[in-house]
């Protein structure tokens, strides 16, 4: 059903949505940590073209959200004055993922109104900008993370089905102690052993190394396997008996038939580790405030207050969802192109032929 | 047979010997200890804090910590908790027995609806039933288990019937029996059901799978020439036949069930193992953390355990090598 899309359309989807993300800074209206502490938890602003008049207006613009209740977070919108969305508006130099300085933003409105196209948060931040940079970390952690699992997983994978005997079986061995602890506890343990408190970059880069290394033993056991069946035909025993190197073999004939492995694997990696991101971030143990994750902005839902009355704090939540089925009808698609997606690993596990 | 158990079970407790090693090693590398936030206290003197560090060994060599740590479990005290200051069974016993109760409930709610309709699936191939299971399993396959979960306590908030944390109400030690069991049902239900929605597209669709492998063989076309009625068919004939891979998934849905187990318990504030985990890692209570990875490893390789006993006794396949 939803899953029969083709990389043809998913995958431009998953590219946009990345650069997008990554150019936060020019489609997020405000930066993620600026706070408008007089208006928390504010409903996304409405956009209108008619006016409390009955004009309408060429441009459309928004009202000021007014607070109704001293203390609650109650608004109604202000009609006294309108306040017209502009689009390529200059602000202050900001700099895109910390190299290139920019000065635009794609629209915003004049001061005092703000525009909070998906409401605001306890501090009154912009959810919409805060999901935006959020992506970065969130979004971005799945794939490093899965190049991290995937280079250590060919290496020692192919390492230990080509060369076999001892390395084999330490190697495997210690796989195997990998693959024996429940996958969450692992992660949690081992991030349990590594400093909690560091400023957001290092600490996206340690979840990254930490969920990556953590995933090693599955990949390396399917290369392996690969590794192990290849050695034995007859191709690579004429290579060898050429005098071609190791090196020469693995590159030459081993490599090349990981591919498809190594492809499936990431489809299947990517979303599971976005989601390793979300819940220790969600949790408390990933990137902490006042830089925004996916996983740390829904932790505010844990209020059982906050998730009953503002239904735009779980928007994080429900953007998980098409990026799962995105990476989903990628794994599909790679393995067999007409089935759904489970049925697809299953038969994926049972049918791998080496060529 | 007892040969190839008894080297099985050896294998186990290799296994766990060895991750326990593991996570001793990971733990020389762990900067900051239990007592760092108590030094945060101006009333807690640098000597106090090193005389406690130096009775509870903190500061000893790797292999002096570990050694001890065998003695105590070998004593039945699993090593010493600094943040409830205890020894460390007693709290594991309580969150590992509402860890199984909640797991165990999922998993056989999730394997009794993922059987039958997996089964229907693979009878009726092409036609609706299976677009609906497929359809299911899809969906739910691509709703991450923190959104589910979250969804779900969104519903219990609204709804007000479902309590939306904890295990117990307060009152219940003052509950009569069928209270007592009303109450533990409704706090029950939706982390079970968080964690059923969760490992059942992937029980679904493998059961529908292997049924559907089974269905093509000609003992089944025999079987069906000799007039035997469908349901007869599927379910004494086809179902048994498919079962090895699915016992063998049972297996590796405990470790599933387990991982997602951490976030759910969390999040309904189960008083489980994950919860516990996640507490001892804040306060860096490292014996409780190492404890609870091991109590959850040994559940997956018992697990696994259980699920090639199982293979054993049903699979005369097995049996004959």
């Amino acid at each position: 059903m939803f899953l029969r899309a083709t990389p043809r359309i998913v995958l431009p989807a998953l590219v946009g949505l990345h650069l997008v993300v990554l150019l936060a800074g020019f489609f997020a209206p405000y930066d993620f940590a600026s706070q408008n502490r007089m208006l928390p938890f504010a409903p996304p602003t409405r956009i209108h073209i008619i006016d409390s008049q009955g004009k309408l207006h060429a441009r459309p613009f928004i009202y000021q959200w007014k607070a109704t209740a001293e203390g609650v977070p109650q608004y109604k919108e202000d009609h006294s004055a309108v306040f017209p969305i502009r689009f390529f508006v200059s602000v202050p130099r900001y700099e895109i993922v910390g190299i290139v300085g920019f000065r635009w933003r794609l629209f915003g409105v004049e001061t005092p109104a703000r525009i909070f196209l998906l409401g605001s948060d306890a501090y009154g931040r912009d959810q919409l900008s805060r999901l935006l940079y959020g992506g970065q970390i969130s979004l971005f952690a799945g794939p490093l993370a899965t190049v991290i699992s995937l280079s250590l997983g060919i290496l020692l994978g192919a390492t230990a089905g080509y060369y076999g005997s001892w390395i084999d079986e330490v190697l495997m061995r210690f796989a195997e102690v990998f693959l024996a602890l429940p996958w969450l506890y692992l992660l949690f343990a081992v991030r349990a052993f590594l400093p909690m408190h560091a400023g957001p970059n290092q600490i996206f880069i340690l979840l990254i190394v930490v969920i990556g290394v953590i995933g090693w033993a599955r990949p390396a056991r399917l290369i392996r396997g690969i590794a192990l069946s290849a050695r034995e035909r007859e191709y690579v025993l004429a290579a060898k008996s050429f005098g071609a190197s190791d090196a020469y073999i693995l590159r030459r004939h081993i490599l090349p038939q990981v591919s498809g492995v190594a492809l499936t694997q990431a489809a299947l990696l990517i979303p599971r580790y976005v989601l390793a991101e979300v819940t220790l971030s969600f949790l408390g143990l990933g990137v902490a405030e006042p830089a925004p994750s996916w996983g740390n902005m829904l932790a505010a839902l844990q209020h059982y207050e906050i998730i009953g009355s503002y239904w735009w704090m779980s928007l994080p939540a429900l953007a998980l969802i098409p990026v799962f089925l995105a990476y989903y009808s990628l794994l599909a698609y790679y393995t067999v192109q007409d089935s759904s997606i489970s049925e697809a690993i299953w038969k994926h596990r049972e049918g791998f032929r080496p060529i | 047979m007892a040969r190839y158990f008894a080297r099985r079970i050896l294998s186990s407790l290799l296994l766990l010997v060895s991750v326990s090693i593991l996570s001793f090693v990971l733990l020389e590398f762990a900067p900051g200890d239990f007592y760092e936030t108590l030094r945060l206290n101006p009333r807690v003197s640098e000597a106090t804090v090193n005389a406690l560090r130096s009775q509870h060994g903190v500061n000893s060599s790797l292999p002096v910590r570990y050694f001890r740590w065998v003695h105590s479990v070998s004593k039945g005290e699993w090593g010493y908790s600094l943040a409830y200051d205890s020894p460390a069974a007693p709290i594991l016993w309580t969150r590992a027995k509402n860890t199984l109760l909640l797991t165990g409930t999922a998993m056989i709610l999730a394997w009794i609806i993922a059987i039958p309709f997996g089964t229907w699936g693979a009878a009726r191939r092409g036609k609706a039933p299976d677009w609906f299971v497929r359809g299911t399993t899809s969906i739910l396959l691509a709703i991450p288990d923190l959104v589910l979960a979250l969804l779900l306590v969104l519903c219990a908030v609204r709804s007000g019937y479902f309590p939306a944390g904890g295990m117990v109400s307060f009152d219940f030690s003052e509950m009569s029996l069928w209270a007592k069991f009303r109450d533990l049902f409704r706090h029950l239900f939706l982390p079970c059901l968080c964690l059923a929605a969760s490992s059942f597209p992937v029980l679904l669709s493998h059961t529908r799978t292997a049924v559907l492998e089974v269905l093509e063989s000609p003992f089944i076309t025999a079987a069906r020439g000799y007039g035997i009625p469908v349901r007869r068919l599927l379910f004494r004939h086809a179902l048994p036949a498919a079962a090895n891979p699915l016992i063998s998934l049972f297996g590796v849905s405990i470790g599933v069930l387990l991982s997602s187990s951490v976030l759910i318990e969390v999040i309904f504030g189960w008083p489980g193992l994950g919860q516990l985990l996640l507490e001892a890692i804040l306060q860096r209570d490292f014996f409780l953390v190492i404890d609870s990875a091991m109590l959850a490893t040994a559940f997956l390789v018992s697990g696994n355990l259980i699920a090639d006993v199982l293979l054993y006794a049903c699979d005369p396949r097995v049996r004959a090598n």
